[in-house]
């Protein structure tokens, strides 16, 4: 019996959302296939709750593996431990998150088990005759779709672009098994001591998840001071987003660089990107073509940003943002008086 | 201490414009350029050598013989020596086999302290070559490497900062081993007029499948698992509304809109 697997993360004793999406990802590829869904977890404090939740969420196996060693993310560590597995039951496809550990785990991995490997898929799928997995993902800054797919070697690996999908609806019915994996020789073997991590930093005043962020709320050289950029973090505040910024304003020194999104920054999909005084260029839309909705909001009405977008106003963004900003307290007052 | 930085040379982004038509891109087939985020990784490399008082700093490239250029543009910039991975039998590899060669490559370079990569390549964007290389050589891999704080040569440790979804992680890595830099790592130095002078000059090495004694079924299209199997442009598919917020009741009804699609899209507080 083959399997689809997917990667569960699991950091800093949580398990992480993006693990629930990626088994939205897997479930109707197992079921193309008629074969079972996994979910692996590496790490150390896996609970019940947590196993619970991702067979809620779609698994019909859990393997854990759990280790004080693991606690933290190695990747040659990890990457020991899931070539044993991988060789151990032999699984048809193999899917994480593209997340800064999911890029780095995978290709390490594909090396050492000799997969193909696909990086940031936004689409996968089974071809009806073959079985193979047709993987699509961006290209040359989201300008062209590539479908690749492995027709020789398993398993088949991707990486899939974290929230393109939305986790599924969890079902508190659905029943799996969890596999303990044992800490035997074999595995320990596997531990690889030439990375010690010695710590965290993320107190760093300027910080951003902009990956993990349902809207981001971009400014560009059209804010024209760094002062400026409170009033994005005034309109972001009120969606629990998150600021992004260009190239233009990194460089400026407005903002740090963890808040660029382009080529040479970020890639994002928020399920909204405002994008205020950004032009739109080229480098910068590579980052933000899989956002699900587009605002922008630019004096020049030529701005390449117009035209990606669900909502373009042309107007001035220290007109346009206050405006909103209002307009959405004012809905916010009038919701309550209502209740 | 020998660092060696492998280096791609991709399609400019500046030589490229957007098709307003169907919104994709045009590109001018000339203009190919060392990739953007290389140069963050030779500019570490350039440091580390410098602070460590020797060393030398080797670029990489596989690619066809045009490639030579991003070696130029790396000497121009101080480093020492560079060498073209150049063969037919290269021809048509994904990252399982780019990584094969370029680590076949840096074998041959040994002893060796650190290897340092771009984050990824702005073409294929697929951030797989640097973990590659480490696999294939056995050695410690950090990536998105945003700072190096620390070398110890004596113990044989580097010290970095890698930036991660929600925060810094800090790990200490025996060398030799491979980092992958994002941008922040450091301001990039323009070419020297005495680097220009030695770049004009530079003669590169070559290396093709002979030399590096990988198997003949590990290279190129035929060593890779990967096939693409079709590529599509994406029309613009977003028939997106623009209203003019040119006066005062524009200004209102964009902010309408806007507050609408945010209420649609569920992430108001
Ligand atoms: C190799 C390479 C990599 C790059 N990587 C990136 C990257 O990762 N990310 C990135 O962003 N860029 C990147 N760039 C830079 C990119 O080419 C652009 O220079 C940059 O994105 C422009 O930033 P901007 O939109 O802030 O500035 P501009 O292009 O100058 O745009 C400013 C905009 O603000 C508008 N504006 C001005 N005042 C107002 C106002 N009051 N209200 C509303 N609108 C106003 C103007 O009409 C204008 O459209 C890269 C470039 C290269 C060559
Ligand atoms: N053909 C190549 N020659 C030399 N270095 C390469 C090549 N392809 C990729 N690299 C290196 O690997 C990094 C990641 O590339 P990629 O995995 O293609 O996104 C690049 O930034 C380069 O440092």
């Amino acid at each position: 019996m083959s399997f689809v697997w997917t990667i569960a993360e699991h950091h800093a004793g949580r398990l992480r959302e993006v693990a629930l999406e990626v088994l939205g990802r897997g479930r109707p590829l197992a079921d193309a296939l008629g074969t079972r869904l996994a979910a692996v977890v590496i790490g150390h404090g896996i609970t019940e709750q947590d196993t619970g939740r991702l067979i809620a969420h779609g698994a019909d196996e859990v393997y854990v593996v759990d280790d004080p060693r693991l606690a933290d993310f190695r990747c040659e560590s990890y990457s020991g431990v899931l070539a044993h597995l991988i060789r151990t039951w032999s699984p048809e496809i193999v899917l994480a998150a593209a997340t800064t550990s999911g890029r780095t785990l995978m290709p390490h991995l594909a090396i050492r088990v000799h997969a193909g490997l696909t990086a940031d898929c936004t689409e996968l799928a089974i071809e009806p005759d073959t079985g193979n997995l047709l993987q699509t993902r961006p290209a040359i800054g989201g300008n062209i779709m590539a479908t690749i797919k492995t027709p020789r070697h398993r398993p088949q690996m991707a990486t899939v672009r974290p929230h393109a999908s939305r986790p599924p609806q969890p079902d508190p019915d659905r029943s799996g098994r969890v596999i303990a994996v044992p800490m035997d020789t074999q595995l320990e073997a596997c531990l690889d001591d030439r990375t010690q991590v010695l710590g965290y930093r993320t107190d760093a005043a300027d910080f951003a998840n902009l990956e993990d962020a349902d809207v981001v709320v971009t400014g560009g050289r059209g804010l024209k001071r760094k002062e400026n950029f409170a009033l994005l973090e005034e309109l972001a505040s009120r969606l629990g987003g998150e600021i992004g910024a260009t190239r233009e304003a990194v460089d400026r020194g407005w903002i740090g660089y963890p808040h660029q999104v382009g080529l040479s920054g970020k890639t994002i999909s928020p399920r909204v990107y405002i994008g205020a005084g950004a032009s739109g260029s080229i480098q910068h839309l590579a980052g933000i073509k899989t956002s699900e909705r587009i605002v922008s909001i630019n004096l020049d009405p030529d701005a390449p940003l117009h035209r990606v977008a669900d909502v373009a106003v042309v107007g001035d963004l220290f007109e346009v943002v206050p405006a909103l900003i209002a307009e959405l307290d004012r809905r916010r007052g009038a919701a309550r008086s209502g209740d | 201490m020998r660092i060696v930085v492998p280096v791609k040379q991709v399609p400019a982004t500046d030589a490229v414009t957007m098709d307003p038509e169907t919104g994709t891109m045009v590109r001018s087939a000339a203009a190919s350029v060392i990739n953007p985020l290389d140069l963050y990784a030779l500019e570490a490399a350039l440091r580390l050598r410098d602070s460590s008082g020797d060393g030398d700093v080797v670029a990489l490239t596989m690619g066809p013989p045009p490639a030579e250029a991003v070696l130029r543009e790396a000497v121009s910039l101080g480093c020492d020596r560079g060498i073209l991975l150049s063969d037919t039998r290269f021809g048509g590899a994904d990252t399982w086999a780019t990584s094969r060669v370029l680590a076949a490559a840096i074998e041959r370079l040994k002893p060796i302290d650190l290897v340092i990569t771009g984050e990824r390549a702005t073409d294929g964007d697929t951030a797989q070559v640097g973990p590659g290389i480490a696999a294939w050589l056995d050695i410690p891999l950090a990536t998105y490497v945003a700072h190096v704080t620390g070398v110890d040569g004596a113990a044989a440790t580097v010290t970095v900062e890698r930036l991660v979804e929600d925060g810094y992680q800090i790990v200490r890595l025996s060398t030799p081993a491979l980092l992958t830099v994002v941008k922040e790592i450091a301001p990039l130095r323009l070419p020297t007029l005495d680097g220009v002078m030695r770049a004009r000059r530079a003669e590169f090495e070559r290396w093709g499948a002979v030399d590096l004694a990988v198997p003949a079924e590990e290279l190129g299209l035929k060593g890779s698992p990967t096939r693409v199997v079709n590529i599509a442009t994406p029309q613009v598919t977003r028939e997106g509304e623009t209203i003019d917020a040119g006066d005062e009741a524009g200004v209102a009804q964009a902010a309408v809109r806007i507050a609408d699609l945010l209420e649609d899209a569920g992430v108001v507080r």
